[in-house]
């Protein structure tokens, strides 16, 4: 306990304070340039924190996470674009409140949840996060193998661009991390002779190009004029009745947030369709949302928050990271010399409460800071994506160069960045690149020392209680989307979600084979949202086959709102690459009833193409209207609008 | 239930463009596993594994390429990305020698004044101001060794 008020003590120091204050705001100015999610942002601010103390730079960053993440809300709420995938749900009532000139209320709120949610988590991290690490102090190298490996895939599993794109990433990305002098017999590898390879490729190149500069790259050749931003914000204090009719919802976001949170990948973007769907039920008057329930801001906001906070148990207990966002943190921290991991919390327990505190301070600094700047915001947004791109473009460059003061750094950020714009295009998320890089070299070498001590016995992964549990659900990861979809094939037009009560109606493949872990999230989401079709923001990623097209089209039935649009062909039933992204989809007994929730995206960027994936909820045939012909309506993209000029 | 593709997306590629991703894939699996051999086992047996998941990965992706979603195309306004990247790497190759400044504000009024259509007078305006504000914030301020002229 002393260890935590000790925490406290570091994070109160003036100089600490400043610095949270500052990532805080830079956090919110980079993170509501629309496309830039949080990966990207701290990949791009990663270069200011270097010159700092560990504990510093780490406050620092987890202000910069938070600032980013609230970004991402003001352009949902403002613009219609949300910053990333969390945030898609926020749309639909936020941007009805804006239109209605409640902005204000609609922004004050998400900041009060976004506070009140990452609070309640960080409590529940507090209590939870060293019990975890107490338990994975006894992990070996061939749990830490099947860990990696199970992590790899969970995020794969989840990704945007179908499962085979996101596994060849992550391949690459394993790849890259062999580059460099071998650690077990300093053979050098893949180096071609050059010297600036012979300690590896650096990570923050590899994020800085790929999160940051390749979205740079790929905003640039679809938009040059910005948005229209509304001129000006008012009455930013949600009002007493708009705090009383939110607070429910604040309350049982943070739960929903926390609890989806811990599993690896799709957490913030679950848990915000959960805590939205979970609202919409509750409802007496669900028909408000969509046209400016404040609720409908309340609940996806707290709930993405908690997400995010919580899944910083994974990183910080067990050394994994969670997602790309993590990713990027875990490779800030191992840039400073701190190497998240069980022994964290008992070896350097000023680092591991000082981060964990400063998470405190990051949400009280974001929740005093975001409503006096909204002005600033918004200004921001009026100002011209052409006079930011080269803003952001410089900052990248300069910042690689500070690093390690190389300009090979710059050129590898560049070749990066056409490598992330190229991946963009052709469809492949480049966030499972980056977690596998990360991961690559821990992979490797528990590997290899798993394999010294089983004498390369493969079978030994097995043998022991931990690492043979993981490897279960490893392969039950790879194998069950498989046998679903051969099932699948053999059925088509049966819907295969089987209607049976709420709980059991996960999809039994798809999302929930991610299913160990995953599976809870189904089945809370149904819970959630059992009558209520939800949006499935969907995107590219395509939903689990038999979630798909049983739950969209039962749409049909249901007496509500948002469809799932999305780049519809994902929905094409016949399987073709209907890998399934984090996903669920729920049939009750009634065919009235339909939960689909399939989110793409996650990673930062994606999200910007999500924009066209958000119906207009009004333009919507209550009665309820397949996806496809809802999607068709779908035609207020402000992009969409740039493109009309340019064409003429 | 098929639907056509919403949004504003740029138009949609064809399936060789999928395939030509697989075939990328494919020579890069395959040359990890020429590599690796050259390697031998020990250091190589790592690279060996990847690679040949990356030559398996590649196969399915060429066989899905077909129904797969299909890739965005290159369009006309791709050439910017082109002009973007040209731009960036002439930076790199002078900022060693001639420091920071002078292609700093030049990188900036390329990017502003030809890919993103500015007009003159805010172009060269914002150029120089980035310029003051690198200048302050990295020389001044941070201490940075980067290479300048001032």
């Amino acid at each position: 306990m002393s260890s935590v008020i000790d925490g406290f003590a570091v994070v109160l120091e003036p100089a600490n304070l400043l610095y949270c204050l500052v990532g805080v705001v830079i956090g919110m100015l980079i993170g509501v340039l629309p496309g830039l999610g949080p990966a990207a942002t701290i990949a791009i601010l990663l270069p200011l924190t270097f010159g700092l103390e560990p504990v510093t730079a780490v406050i620092m960053l987890a202000g910069i996470f938070y600032g980013a993440q609230y970004g991402g809300t003001v352009t949902s709420v403002l613009l219609r674009l949300p910053g990333e995938a969390s945030s898609v749900v926020t749309v639909f009532d936020g941007h009805a409140l804006a239109r209605q000139g409640r902005a204000g209320a609609a922004l004050g709120i998400a900041a009060i949840g976004s506070f009140v949610g990452g609070t309640l988590s960080i409590v529940a991290l507090t209590l939870v996060a060293p019990i975890v690490a107490g338990f994975a102090l006894d992990f070996g190298p061939p749990e830490y193998t099947v860990l990696a490996l199970l992590g790899i895939m969970l995020v794969s599993t989840i990704s945007s661009g179908g499962r085979i794109r996101a596994l060849t990433a992550a391949a690459v990305g394993l790849l890259l991390a062999t580059v460099g002098r071998d650690d077990f017999t300093s053979a050098e590898r893949f180096t071609f002779g050059n010297l600036s390879l012979a300690d590896g490729i650096d990570f923050v190149p590899i994020a800085m190009g790929l999160f940051g500069l390749g979205e740079i790259l790929y905003n640039l050749e679809e938009r040059h004029r910005a948005v229209q931003a509304p001129t000006r914000v008012t009455n930013v204090w949600p009002s007493r009745a708009d705090l009383r009719q939110s607070s429910g919802a604040i309350g049982r976001g943070s739960v929903i947030g926390f609890v989806l949170g811990i599993l690896p990948g799709g957490g913030a973007v679950l848990s915000s369709m959960a805590a939205y769907a979970l609202e919409k039920r509750r409802s007496k008057h669900p028909e408000r949302f969509g046209r400016g329930a404040i609720e409908g801001v309340a609940a996806p906001e707290t709930a993405n928050n908690a997400a995010a906070t919580s899944s910083f148990i994974p990183l910080l207990s067990l050394g994994i990271p969670a997602n790309a966002t993590m990713a990027v943190i875990f490779g800030a921290l191992l840039i400073q010399g701190v190497t998240p991991g069980p022994q964290l919390v008992t070896e350097h327990p000023e680092l591991f409460w000082g981060v964990v505190n400063s998470m405190y301070l990051g949400n009280v600094l974001l929740l005093i800071m975001s409503i006096p700047l909204l002005g600033v915001f918004v200004r921001i947004l009026r100002v011209r994506a052409a006079v930011l791109a080269p803003i952001t473009v410089l900052i990248t460059l300069v910042g690689a160069y500070t690093v390690n003061n190389s300009v090979f750094d710059i050129g590898l950020v560049i070749g990066f960045g056409v490598l992330g714009y190229l991946m963009k295009k052709a469809g492949f998320d480049p966030g499972p690149m980056v977690l596998a890089f990360v991961l690559g070299t821990l992979l490797e070498t528990s590997l290899r020392r798993s394999l010294l001590l089983f004498d390369d016995d493969l079978t030994g992964f097995l043998t022991r209680p931990i690492s043979g549990t993981l490897a279960v659900a490893f392969l039950a990861v790879i194998l069950l989307p498989l046998a679903r979809t051969l099932l699948h094939r053999r059925h088509p037009s049966e819907p295969s979600v089987p209607a049976g009560g709420g709980t059991e109606s996960s999809v039994p493949a798809g999302g929930a084979d991610s299913s160990a872990p995953v599976g809870g999230a189904d089945s809370s989401v149904p819970a959630g949202g059992a009558d209520s079709s939800v949006p499935a923001g969907g995107a590219d990623s395509s939903a689990p086959v038999g979630g798909a097209d049983s739950s969209v089209p039962a749409g049909g039935g249901a007496d509500s709102s948002v469809p799932a649009a999305g780049h519809a062909y994902p929905f094409d039933s016949a399987g073709g690459e209907a890998e399934s992204s984090v996903s669920a989809a729920v049939r009750q007994d009634g065919s009235d009833s339909a939960v689909g929730a399939s989110s793409g995206g996650g990673f930062g960027g994606r999200a910007s193409r999500q924009r066209a994936a958000i119906g207009d909820p009004e333009a919507v045939d209550p009665a309820g209207t397949p996806s496809g012909a809802a999607s068709d309506r779908v035609t207020e993209s402000p992009r969409r609008d740039n493109k009309a000029e340019e064409a003429e | 239930m098929t639907t056509e593709p919403v949004d504003d997306r740029p138009p949609a590629a064809g399936p060789s463009t999928n395939l030509i991703a697989a075939v990328v894939v494919i020579a890069l699996g395959g040359a990890a596993v020429a590599g690796a051999a050259a390697l031998g086992s020990g250091p190589g047996t790592w690279p060996m594994i990847v690679g040949v998941a990356l030559v398996l990965l590649g196969l399915i992706l060429a066989l899905q390429a077909r129904r797969a979603e299909p890739p965005e195309r290159f369009t006309r306004s791709s050439l910017l990305v082109v002009a973007a990247v040209a731009s960036m790497i002439a930076y790199v190759a002078v900022i060693a020698t001639i420091g920071f400044e002078i292609p700093t504000a030049l990188l900036a009024f390329v990017w502003l004044r030809f890919l993103g259509r500015e007009s003159l007078r805010t172009s060269i305006a914002v150029s120089l101001g980035i310029v003051v504000v690198f200048y302050a914030l990295f020389v001044g301020a941070l201490d940075v060794t980067i290479p300048h002229l001032f």
